[in-house]
């Protein structure tokens, strides 16, 4: 199982879902209405580190952020 | 690594003493400081900031090793949870052996804070955390899920 951490502003409990991608948690959001409005403007780290690519694999243990919109200062 | 998280508002003048006290003994001709005040607007009472920490010092750690290698140094504080109107959430500072980097490192450093640190910034009004969307960046590669 991967941990899903939902940052800043989504103020949202973590979860554990078994997926071997990130395009099988896109998949797995698509049921998620609240979530959706977040989708388009959040950021995704796998590990602590931000990645680009839906094909990006996730492992047993992983940690994956999301990220909304920053603004520090 | 010279970065400082803090519960509530910052002592500015602790900080920027002690930060002051370490640097001026280390040679350095120049020591920009930058210090962020908490402005009293919109109705509100403060901010009030949510802070990711492991990717906050990876991409810390980045810009010392960019500093590093032009002979700076940075230094960087800032507030978790609450912080009043007309006291400090922000305070950063590079030193160099010359002004000129120093100058041009602080710019370049805090246009980068503001668009790539893993920070959440809320306004406070009538005691409720708003979070600041519209003044907020989209971080690199935001939208992947979508």
């Amino acid at each position: 199982m991967a941990k899903i951490e939902f940052l800043g502003p989504l103020n949202r409990e973590s979860i554990e879902v078994d997926i071997k991608n990130l395009n099988d948690l896109k998949e797995m959001f698509k049921e998620d209405k609240e979530i959706q409005e977040w989708l388009e403007i959040c950021a995704v780290a796998v590990n602590d580190s931000l990645v680009c690519s839906l094909d990006t694999k996730v492992e047993a243990g992983d940690k994956i952020s999301l990220l909304p919109p920053v603004c520090g200062g | 690594m010279s970065l400082e998280l803090h519960d509530g508002p910052l002592h500015v003048e602790e900080i920027s003493n002690r930060w002051f006290n370490e640097m001026k003994e280390k040679n350095y001709g120049a020591y920009i400081p930058f210090i962020g005040i908490v402005r009293d607007e919109k109705g509100i009472s403060g901010l009030s900031f949510d802070i990711y920490e492991p990717i906050l010092e990876s991409w810390f750690e980045a810009w010392q090793e960019k500093a590093k290698a032009e002979g700076a140094y940075l230094l960087m504080a800032h507030s978790r949870g609450d912080v009043p109107n007309h006291t400090s959430s922000y305070i950063s500072a590079v030193v160099s052996p010359q002004r000129k980097v120093a100058l041009k490192f602080i710019n370049d450093f805090v246009e980068d804070f503001k668009a790539s640190a893993p920070i959440w910034k809320y306004d406070l009004i009538d005691g409720k955390r708003v979070y600041a969307k519209e003044r907020s960046t989209a971080l690199k590669g935001a939208g992947l899920l979508k």
